[in-house]
């Protein structure tokens, strides 16, 4: 495969009118010019103030939940306001955090410049599904000052559409409306990389967060309106009592399951995809190392994406559904963990001979790669049917999850945000803070979420607003950790932001990284680049032997 | 019928050299063509999903309980069904030579072609309107004293759950696909065909789009299980 | 409790899934184990600066790529067919297995006996004898846990489920709902006692139906939002309830009724019509909203001394 399609980019004369262009942040500083903006960089930057606000809303809830679980029968807050909480907490940081958060934010500001274009393909749609995600926000937030919804982030019925008196159905249009921002942000994105990359850009040399961030949208596209439907047919039997899913008529509350599930499965493969290409720019640039295997990277996340469709059943092996059924879904379950085991394997093999760096960025990429293999190998317990029978639902499930999505995708995110740091607002972050706050993370994560592991073999089920007291202690551990945690999550929100004024300026590279994202001005200039670049090799280029000067590390903070 | 756009006294090669120049991101007009083209495709691909739910849902049902699903099968209206699927053949048609005649900017044709279109859709509703008309009067409604019983029961009325969500979803985008034409009917009403080629190209897209969904619906609803 | 979190084994399945589980903490336990070893050792090897080897560094090995996606390959499907395998035992319950139908309902377990006899938030078995449940729900979906036996099987409003257990070990062990099924989720416990034969044969002679109607509506008194306003502590200015039960209650038209059964009956279903003296009148009525069976059930609860 090469550029051939492309090549009608060089027809195009190149201006080469400006020799220091000025950086998109300084193209107007008005905030209506950031509210109208159409340029990728400034809409990533809108998506992560309103991801970080969302984040830290959920985040205040999941403080709550783990001082209320503090002590076995305590009443910090009663059982109907525990409800609501971590309803809140499931679904603000699963749709309004984790799921636009690499892709909205790095991606939108990364995919462009990676594969050297000067926009993405639609760059109106761009910022109108950021409007839309913030029009899904005040949703949210309308329905949290409203008394709140207490349905659990899954929506179960009849439970939901018969039985809860919250708000389920605001809930529901919440998540729905945010559900077409992240349509068409894939949408996006996959026209994007289809037919503006710059000459000599072919597939396969492309960056993995590219790859990543395509196989992402393809799954966006694909399942995120099965989501949307499911929730319309839900909010329409509440409203109604007509529907396909009550017993009473004829309906199947296990229908619900399906489809809620059909949709949820590849969704955590949208939360996970685009840390995995994060990891993978970050591991070999601190390695100076090509990255080991990246055909088989790529296919592997393609495969991910794709038999990530095929296993929703395996949150329903004691739901009901046929044993028959739960056997298919555990197979096939372990083979959609092959792809991840071939990530983690070459991940571990670009180390060997490089040159390595604990530098902030490397600590959080690496401790992704630990944590998504803890997480990914309970998965394999969860996977396994007879395991899961006594394992589901407690809070077992509860550390998976978290495993991956907190320790895994959270940390990958905050390690991309420092590496492109430099990129994005110029400025370098203080170097020795954020490798204090990256190893506060990586412990404080543990002590929160390992002891839920042994809770969870212990047999304490998840959602209880009080539990058995022989679990107290593994919960308090588990509640002092999240203490530490949020420290960790405090310490990068308050330098980072510091360092967009004071942090010493940042060089166009100061990693020496390879990709085309550093051969642009830091911060680039609102058309990306001088000069349409045109690419002549495959990716990571880089050489153990020789690194080239230090790069600059600068001191905290006084 | 057709009237080329010469007529307007705007000889073809100006109005093609007065399309818009490309946005800046893609270089050449045929580029962003083709990307907004892809665009609408993968647009597509998302509005597929969007029965999918449904049709996952007929899946499950049908694999629960195939033989309630013939039985409510039987029960639909295979002349109607059977009449409105030649109905948006004929409109496939009819938007296919829409397209051609844009493509050779013969504004005449083209507007006529899509008001033809348009014409077919409204019937199509007209007589889906009819036939639920109908299936109301015979009690094919789960929810209100449902008329087929018998252990067949719960699956018919999945079946019928899910034929009234899947044919108003089809309903509502027919609908939306019918605005469409109209409004380029309208915004072709004395303006040149050339800059609007590309967009009629890809709207027409989505026509095609509904109307491939209908065959399978029809296929899934009327005709998948035989009738006695 | 760190070293093995999991409660000791008390039914025939729960060793089986126990080895399982050996098997699974050491296979992946084993790998984790590696490859963050592995990775440590890299790190400190090839640290910038050191003087490790670094000619010819590889980015891509054929056979290593293919053995490290074969060899997890054969692992996950030895796993996988000696999962399934224990897995299907759940679907096979021994012919000889006494069926027990367990109703759910928010929030609470009604298990009925083939010889018709009820318990509510509890099930006595004899020891060694299989049981199968046979399960339904009246209202959302709940979930029949019980830790000890690694038994767990959702239980859904409009149709049966199944389970089935042989119990290996007198005691009591804890049953959990583990289906979120509303506020009151958490609190849908109850015990599994499990006694030998002759105990069992004594408990089944014994006919104590009393206790289990004031159970049940100990729990409707905190289902039906009872106790939301009567439990001592609640943020609502109302009557405390204990001890209620044939004393004279003075009313806020100066009069002094006997707290009898009418009384209470009255207090539940119009409650507007008498109104305790010194208390607003906010106190809903529930006609319409309890069955007679809750009702007698509530009572029986009020005139107990469990009353909080
Ligand atoms: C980003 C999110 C994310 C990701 C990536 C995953 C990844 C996986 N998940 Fe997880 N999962 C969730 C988020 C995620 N999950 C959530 C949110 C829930 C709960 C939802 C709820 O109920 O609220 C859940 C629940 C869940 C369940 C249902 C549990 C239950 O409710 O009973 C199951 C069961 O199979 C499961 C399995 C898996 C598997 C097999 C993978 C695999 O993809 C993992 C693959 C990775 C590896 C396996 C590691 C690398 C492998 C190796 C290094 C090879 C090892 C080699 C040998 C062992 C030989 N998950
Ligand atoms: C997708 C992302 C995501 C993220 C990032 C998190 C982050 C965290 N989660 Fe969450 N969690 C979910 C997704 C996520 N979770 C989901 C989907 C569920 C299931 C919900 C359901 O059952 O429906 C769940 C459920 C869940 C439970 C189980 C509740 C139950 O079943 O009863 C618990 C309990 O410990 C928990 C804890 C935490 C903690 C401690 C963090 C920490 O990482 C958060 C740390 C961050 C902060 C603490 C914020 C920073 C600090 C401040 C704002 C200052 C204020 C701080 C305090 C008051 C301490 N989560
Ligand atoms: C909204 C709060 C509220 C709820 C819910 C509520 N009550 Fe009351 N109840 C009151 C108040 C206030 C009074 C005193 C005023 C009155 O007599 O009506 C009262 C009075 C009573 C009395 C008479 C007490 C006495 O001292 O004579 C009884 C008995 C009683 N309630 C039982 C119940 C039962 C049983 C339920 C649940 C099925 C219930 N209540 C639910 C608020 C409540
Ligand atoms: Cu019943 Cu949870
Ligand atoms: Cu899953």
């Amino acid at each position: 495969m090469n550029a051939v399609p492309h090549a009608k980019h060089r027809d195009v004369p190149v201006p080469r009118e400006v020799l220091h262009p000025q950086s998109y942040l300084r193209e107007g500083s008005t905030i209506w010019s950031w509210l109208t903006t159409r340029d990728h960089k400034r809409i990533g930057l809108l998506y992560m103030i309103a991801i970080t606000f969302f984040f830290f809303i959920g985040g205040a809830a999941a403080g709550l939940i783990r001082l209320q679980l503090m002590s076995a029968s305590g009443n910090l807050v009663n059982d109907r306001t525990y409800t609501e909480l971590f309803t809140a907490h499931g679904i603000i940081m699963v749709w309004f955090f984790l799921i636009p958060s690499i892709p909205a934010t790095l991606g939108n500001f990364l995919v462009p410049l990676m594969i050297g274009a000067k926009e993405v393909a639609f760059p109106r749609l761009n910022l109108a599904s950021w409007y839309i995600y913030t029009f899904g926000g005040l949703l949210v937030v309308a329905t949290l000052l409203s008394g709140g919804v207490d349905t659990g982030w899954t929506f179960y019925t009849p439970l939901s559409t018969l039985f809860s008196n919250t708000r389920v159905i605001l809930a529901a249009a919440a998540v729905f409306v945010v559900g077409f921002s992240t349509i068409l942000t894939g949408l996006n994105f996959i026209v994007t990389v289809h037919r503006l990359r710059a000459p000599g850009m072919t597939w396969f040399r492309l960056p993995l967060f590219v790859w990543a961030q395509y196989t992402t949208s393809v799954i966006m596209v694909l399942a995120t309106p099965v989501l949307a439907m499911t929730l319309l047919l839900m909010a329409f039997e509440r409203l109604t009592r007509i529907g396909i899913f009550d017993p009473a008529l004829g309906g199947d509350p296990l229908l619900f399951q399906h489809l809620f599930w059909f949709y949820s499965h590849p969704a955590v493969y949208i939360m996970v995809l685009p840390a995995m290409g994060v990891a993978s720019e970050i591991i070999p640039c601190f390695a100076r190392k090509r990255v080991f295997g990246y055909r088989a990277m790529a296919y592997a996340m393609l495969g991910i994406g794709a038999f990530g469709f095929l296993v929703w059943g395996h949150h329903m092996f004691v739901s009901g559904q046929s044993s028959y059924a739960s056997d298919v879904f555990s197979l096939l379950s372990f083979i959609v963990a092959v792809p991840s085991a071939i990530k983690v394997f070459n991940w571990t093999a670009t180390l060997y001979k490089g040159s390595i760096e604990l530098a902030a960025p490397m600590i959080y990429a690496l401790g992704f790669v630990v944590l998504f293999l803890i997480g990914g190998l309970t998965g394999l317990w969860l996977a396994a049917t007879a395991l899961d029978v006594d394992l589901h639902d407690t809070y077992f499930v509860i550390a998976h999850f978290h495993y991956i999505m907190v320790g895994g995708t959270v940390m990958a995110y905050l390690g991309g945000l420092h590496f492109w740091w430099p990129k994005i607002v110029g400025r370098m972050y203080p170097e020795r803070w954020a490798r204090i706050a990256a190893w506060l993370i990586f412990i404080g994560f543990n002590l929160t979420f390992y002891p839920q592991f042994l809770l969870g073999l212990a047999g304490m089920p998840r959602r209880y607003h009080h539990y058995l007291p022989q679990f107290q202690l593994l919960n308090q551990l588990s509640s002092t950790g999240a203490g530490v945690l949020a420290l960790g999550y405090l310490l990068p929100l308050v330098y980072l932001i510091w360092a967009m004024r004071r942090g010493v300026r940042a060089p166009d590279n100061p990693w020496h990284a390879t990709g085309l994202e550093w051969h642009t001005s830091s911060p680039p200039p609102k058309e990306n680049f001088e000069v349409v670049p045109r690419v002549t090799g495959a990716p990571y280029d880089y050489e153990p032997t020789s690194i080239g000067p230090e790069p600059p590390h600068p001191a905290g903070p006084p | 019928m057709s009237t080329p756009d010469a007529q307007l006294g705007i000889p073809p090669a100006a109005q093609l050299a007065a399309e818009q120049p490309p946005a800046k991101q893609f270089g050449t007009r045929s580029n962003q063509d083709e990307a907004t083209e892809f665009g609408m495709w993968v647009f597509l691909a998302t509005e597929l999903m969007f029965f999918g739910a449904l049709l996952l849902g007929y899946a499950y049902g049908r694999h629960l309980d195939p033989a309630g699903f013939a039985e409510a099968s039987r029960h639909t209206d295979l002349v109607i069904g059977t009449a409105n699927t030649a109905i948006l053949l004929c409109s496939a048609l009819t938007m296919s030579l829409a397209i051609r005649a844009a493509q050779r900017l013969e504004r005449g044709a083209l507007m006529s072609f899509l008001a033809v279109s348009a014409l077919l859709g409204l019937l199509f509703l007209a007589l889906k309107g009819y036939e639920y008309h109908d299936d109301i009067d015979e009690g094919l409604v789960p929810w209100a004293d449902f008329r087929i019983t018998g252990i067949h029961r719960g699956a018919a009325a999945m079946f019928y759950f899910l034929y009234y969500a899947l044919t108003a979803l089809h309903a509502l985008h027919l609908c939306i696909a019918i605005i469409v034409v109209l409004v380029y009917l309208v915004r072709l009403r004395g303006a040149a065909v050339a800059p609007f080629r590309q967009q009629i190209t890809v709207a027409a897209l989505y026509w095609h789009f509904v109307d491939g969904m209908w065959v399978l619906l029809y296929t899934l609803i009327y005709v998948a299980s035989p009738r006695s | 409790m760190i070293l093995n979190p999991l409660p000791p084994p008390a039914s025939t399945l729960a060793p089986k899934i126990d080895h399982l589980f050996i098997a699974m903490a050491a296979l992946t336990g084993l790998v984790a184990i590696s490859v963050a070893l592995l990775m440590l050792i890299f790190v400190v090897r090839y640290r910038r600066g050191s003087k490790a080897d670094r000619r010819n560094p590889p980015s891509g090995a054929f056979w290593l790529e293919v053995g490290w996606t074969g060899i997890p390959l054969l692992a996950f499907f030895i796993i996988f067919l000696w999962s399934t395998a224990v897995f299907s035992q759940y679907y096979r319950p021994p012919h000889n297995a006494a069926p027990i139908y367990v109703l759910a309902k928010q929030w609470m377990w009604r298990i009925q006996h083939p010889n018709g006899r009820r318990e509510i938030n509890q099930l006595h078995v004899p020891l060694g004898y299989p049981v199968e449940l046979v399960m339904t729900s009246q209202d959302v979906i709940h979930s029949f846990f019980v830790p000890a036996f690694r038994l767990k099987q959702d239980v859904l409003p409009g149709r049966y489920t199944y389970a089935w257990f042989k119990p290996t070990r007198t005691g009591s062990f804890t049953l959990t709902c583990t289906q979120y099924c509303g506020t009151l989720h958490y609190s849908m416990l109850g015990q599994i006692i499990v006694m030998r034969d002759a105990d069992y044969a004594r408990w089944l002679a014994t006919p104590n139906q009393e206790p289990d109607i004031i159970a049940q509506g100990a729990v409707l008194f905190r289902s039906a939002g009872c106790s939301g306003c009567h439990a001592p502590g609640s943020s609502v200015h109302a009557p405390e309830l204990r001890g209620l039960y044939g004393r004279p209650v003075p009313l806020s038209d100066g009069s002094t009724v006997p707290a009898d059964d009418t009384y209470l009956l009255d207090s539940i279903l119009e409650p507007e019509k008498q109104i305790v003296r010194g208390f607003a009148p906010i106190m809903p009525t529930f006609r319409g909203q309890l069955s007679q069976d809750d009702l007698d059930a509530l009572l029986a609860y009020l005139r107990s001394a469990e009353v909080p």
